[in-house]
Order: structure tokens, then C-alpha cells, then sequence
């Protein structure tokens, strides 16, 4: 019998689709319509730190280099107070098999999709992660096919996934090219129930647990360089992977005192599923349009809960404009002699702001650095925005309107960001549980899972609660 | 337009959903428009331009579409210069 294949249907067989495709049952976790048992999901992948290590390692993922940015460090403290100026580090994870972190991410995915006898593996990303998933699927000898939203409704493709897309066919995948619209996840179950793949979602647990190494790595690598846990970790912030799997590395090796310090380009005003909006973005992921809903309602993936937990572990989120982010990334290449792409050179830009607020004897590091090149390469992106009607020129840059106006600072004395309240975000949290279950019916296992989701305990939610 | 012979790589383009098949709930701009899709394979037998089209992609699998494009081809790059960049992190060559 042929299946009915409309938007309607497809939706409607998520659940099992999901289940077929990832064959971990979420039902077994699953406490209330907003908690579940979040440690025993992660734990029940059967992943110890070293077996990850040890499957990285096949596929040339891990081990990366931390840098130290002498140059760099150097001029933010002439124009830091007195005494302050931290030491900025920067984790080269552009080293990995398909130049970025997410090679770390894919690569669990991959070696369990091998394990269990599934044929291949799909993902539905525009981002890294797609050629991430496509090389380790290579070396893994499985198929791949890579759903990317590319192109607005005249078929002009966003430059830098147009160069992820082609990333992925070069490591054998097939990809699919797609408007824009949220009908990429009913692309994917689609493609999922054709070809009964591995579901290779950047939210399971496998993901997660694929990244923790990065922030093992980070506490070994400062430790021994420095005598130090590190004091503040930037991370560009999205879908909460990044975060959380780094987050929970620190943790596993000790290192709880450093802060975590979420950072996201702010392209308030922007509507991320809007045909018109699409190609006006110079960033096309870590940005506020992923990063504040993924932080204030995880659990609106393509997996029945998501694994990726960001507010359960970020201590700050910082946000910067397309103009400062454009900047630092500059000044990378004239200082420190290194070309990278957009996702690090976010939290480099966030970094470079805290750092002259931090101690100079701190250390501050940057946990990520992604490949540039083609398309990716932020002349590329300027270019394009200028091309699409956006005005771009050197200023102040909270003159930045995103979709309108990129204003390039013209000193970095100008290059501030801005903060967040995490009490704001952490209510907004609260408020889309309480759409999800009414506040009303939640029980004390419930409060307890939310106040731990939100790095809080159960009396600040209660009070939160009375104030709501 | 000519035939274009069985083997030759190309794109193929197919319309998921109509305007009026889309997903509720998004932006005005968008629901007007239909959503579409491209993949690139060796084309299964000959095809013209804008006709259908079945390709075998590079994993193997076979899929239907209209033609679309004749030796897809990547030509992004780091587009024009942008001026606003270069000073930044100089010496102050600027004039």
C-alpha cells in the first residue's frame, strides 16, 4: 500500500518514524509532557569519554591545537584599564576531518548508524554539521544525503551554504537543495522513511556526547600550559550543541568553576523563515534566530527531546553585530596570521569584549575555529549583502539594523557587544514549559527538572512562578 | 533545446509542495511561493532542458524531477573587494 505522503501525514508519523530511524525509544525517558530523565538518556548510549576518544581518533576528529593569540591579547590590553586584559586562547577546531567542531558531533552519529547495520545516514542542516556528517559517513563507508535550505524563491543561493553544499557532494554525499521554509523537516522524514537511514540529528544524545571531548580537551590543554582552569569559555551559540556538549566536558573533567559564556550574532528583526529575510543575513547560524528559541524551548527538534540543554549549563550570553564579528575576524587574519570562518570568529568577537573586563593573569578562551574559504570567507559575505540591497560601511556599531545596515567598527575600542538578561531568558524558558504543561500541574519531579534545565534551584522557580 | 544524453551529470528540479500544500504558520512572503527542491545526478535516460528528468544521484539512488541545469557547476567565490576590510589591522597604508 502506498503511503500518503502530504505535509499532514508525514507530520503525523513522526513519532515512529523517529523511532525506527534513531532506535533509541524517548518514551523510556519521558517523565511528564516537560521533564524527562536528561543524565540516564545520555548515559544510556553506553559511551564512556574514552570510547569516544578512541572512534574520534579513527576518523580524524580531536586533538586539536589551542592557540595562544599573543598578538591579539596584545592590543586589547592597550586599551583595557589597568590590570586587566586576559590572556585569549583560541581551540583550532578547523583542524578536524571537515574543518569543524562538528566533525566531533558527526562522528558518534556515524559510528553507531555503522554499528547497528543501518546503510546510511541523513541529516537536515544548512550548516557544518552536513559535511561534517558527510565525511565521517565516508570514512565510515555509508551513504549520506544532506538536506540544506540553499536557496530563496528566485534560486539565489546564500553563499556560504552554497560552499557547504558543495562540501558535502565532495565527500560523496547526496544533497538536497531546498527553498526556504520549515518543511525541511518534513523533507527529512520523508527521506528517512524511503530510505530507513540512520536519523544523524544534531540533537540525540550521540551528538552531544560526541562534543564533551572538546571541553576535556580545553581543560587538559589549559591546565597544562597555564596551571589554570580556563576562567571564561566563549561559545557561539545555535542550537545549544556546541554549548551544552562543551559545557558537560568541562564538567566531566573538573574544571566547574569556569563560566560559560554563550555568544551569538544579533540579527533581532530578521524572520528566520522568511524567503525575503533569508539572503539579507550575513550569518547563517550562530545567530539570535536559532539561538534564543533553541535556549529558551530546546525541545522543538527533530527528536522527540532534544539532548542539547543550553540554559542548564551557560552562565552569561553575549550578543554581537554582523559589523564587530566582520572586524575581529579581520584583525584574526592581520594579527595572528590565521584565516577562519564565521561560527568561532562569533565568540572570538565576544571574547575580545570580555577580555578587558577580565583580570590579565585570566585566561579566556575561544572554543571553536571553523575552515573559510569560497562562499564562507567574509569578503564573500559582504560582498553579497551589498549585492542584496544591505548597506555596508565602517562606523559605530550599534548603528548595525540586521537586513539593512552592516556597520564595521572603526576601532576595536568599538568592538563591546552586549549582554542578555539570563533571568529574561530563563522566564521565557518557563513561560513555553508552561504553554507545553500548564504550571499548574507541575509536580515537584517536573520543578526540580525545569530549575535544574535553567542552571537554578526549585526556589527560584517558585518564586518565578508567583511573579509569572 | 537539444537532447541531452544519458550519463551526463545534471540538476534536477522538483516542486515538494505548492503554495497551498505549505506548512501553516509561515511568514506571508514565503507561504506564496512554492517549495522546491534540487539534487544533482547522472541522467538515467536522455532528457531535454525543462522536460522530466530521472537521475541516479552519487549514493545511487534514483530520483524524478524536471531538467533543470546541464553540468551543474560551483561558482562562488570571495566576491568584490570590500574596501571597508582592508585597512583594518594595518599599519595605516590608507592614504
Amino acid at each position: 500500500m502506498k503511503r500518503d505522503t502530504s505535509y499532514a501525514a508525514v507530520t503525523a508519523r513522526k513519532n515512529e518514524i523517529m523511532k525506527a530511524s534513531l532506535g533509541v525509544d524517548f518514551d523510556r525517558y519521558v517523565t511528564s509532557p516537560v521533564a524527562f530523565d536528561y543524565e540516564r538518556l545520555m548515559k544510556d548510549t553506553g559511551y564512556t569519554l574514552d570510547d569516544i576518544v578512541r572512534i574520534q581518533r579513527e576518523t580524524k576528529v580531536g586533538d586539536t591545537p589551542l592557540f595562544e593569540l599573543t598578538r591579539l591579547t596584545e592590543v586589547v590590553r592597550q586599551i583595557s584599564p589597568r590590570g586587566k586584559g586576559a590572556t585569549i586562547l583560541l581551540k583550532d577546531e578547523a583542524a578536524n576531518a571537515s574543518g569543524s567542531f562538528k566533525a566531533r558531533r558527526a562522528s558518534i552519529s556515524a559510528y553507531e548508524a555503522k554499528k547497528r547495520g543501518y546503510a546510511g545516514v541523513i541529516a537536515a542542516t544548512s550548516g557544518n554539521y552536513g559535511a561534517a556528517v558527510a565525511s565521517q559517513a565516508a570514512m565510515r563507508g555509508l551513504k549520506c544525503i544532506i538536506l540544506q535550505e540553499v536557496y530563496d524563491s528566485q534560486g539565489v543561493g546564500q553563499p556560504e551554504i552554497v560552499e557547504k553544499g558543495r562540501k558535502c557532494e565532495a565527500f560523496g554525499a547526496e544533497v538536497h537543495k531546498l527553498t526556504v521554509g520549515p518543511e525541511l523537516f518534513y523533507c527529512l522524514l520523508l527521506a528517512l522513511e524511503e530510505t530507513m537511514f540512520f536519523n544523524a540529528s544534531l540533537y540525540t544524545p550521540f551528538g552531544i556526547k560526541g562534543v564533551e571531548t572538546l571541553g576535556t580537551e580545553i581543560a587538559a590543554q589549559v591546565r597544562a600550559r597555564y596551571r589554570r582552569d580556563p576562567d571564561v569559555v566563549v561559545i557561539t551559540h545555535a542550537g545549544g550543541g556546541n554549548l551544552t556538549g562543551t559545557a558537560r566536558g568541562l564538567l566531566a573533567a573538573g574544571a566547574d568553576k569556569t563560566r560559560i559564556v554563550a555568544c551569538s550574532v544579533d540579527l533581532s528583526g530578521l524572520h528566520m523563515a522568511s524567503d525575503r529575510d533569508f539572503n539579507r543575513k550575513s550569518f547563517t547560524t550562530g545567530h539570535t534566530g536559532f539561538g534564543v528559541p533553541f535556549a529558551t524551548w530546546p525541545d522543538r527538534v527533530d527528536v522527540p527531546r532534544n539532548a542539547a540543554r543550553s540554559l542548564r549549563y551557560m552562565d552569561d550570553y553575549q550578543l554581537v553585530s554582523q559589523g564587530e564579528v566582520f572586524y575581529v575576524t579581520e584583525l584574526l587574519a592581520k594579527l595572528e596570521g590565521i584565516e577562519r570562518g564565521p561560527a568561532g570568529n562569533t565568540s572570538l568577537t565576544a571574547a575580545v569584549a570580555l577580555a578587558r573586563t577580565l583580570d590579565r593573569d585570566q585566561v579566556v578562551v575561544v572554543q571553536e575555529t571553523e575552515y573559510t574559504g569560497a562562499g564562507k570567507h567574509h569578503n564573500a559575505q559582504l560582498s553579497f549583502a551589498r549585492k542584496m540591497g544591505v548597506e555596508v560601511r565602517r562606523g559605530d556599531p550599534r548603528e548595525n539594523v540586521p537586513g539593512k545596515a552592516i556597520v564595521i567598527p572603526e576601532r576595536l575600542e568599538q568592538v563591546t557587544g552586549h549582554g542578555q538578561s539570563m533571568d529574561k531568558l530563563r522566564e521565557s524558558y518557563l513561560k513555553n514549559a508552561a504553554k507545553a504543561h500548564p504550571a499548574k500541574k507541575w509536580t515537584d519531579a517536573d520543578k526540580a527538572f525545569l530549575a535544574a534545565d535553567v542552571k537554578k534551584d526549585v526556589a527560584w522557580l517558585e518564586s518565578r512562578l508567583r511573579e509569572l | 533545446m537539444s537532447t541531452v544524453p544519458t550519463g551526463t551529470w545534471v540538476e534536477i528540479e522538483r516542486v515538494i509542495l505548492r503554495p497551498d500544500q505549505r506548512a501553516p504558520n509561515i511568514p506571508e512572503d514565503t507561504a506564496r511561493t512554492p517549495y522546491v527542491m534540487r539534487v544533482s545526478g547522472w541522467l538515467l535516460e536522455p532528457a531535454a532542458p525543462g522536460q522530466p528528468a530521472r537521475v541516479r544521484t552519487l549514493i545511487g539512488r534514483e530520483l524524478a524531477g524536471t531538467l533543470k541545469t546541464v553540468s551543474p557547476s560551483y561558482t562562488h567565490g570571495f566576491g568584490e573587494v570590500v574596501p571597508e576590510l582592508l585597512d583594518i589591522g594595518t599599519a595605516g597604508g590608507k592614504p
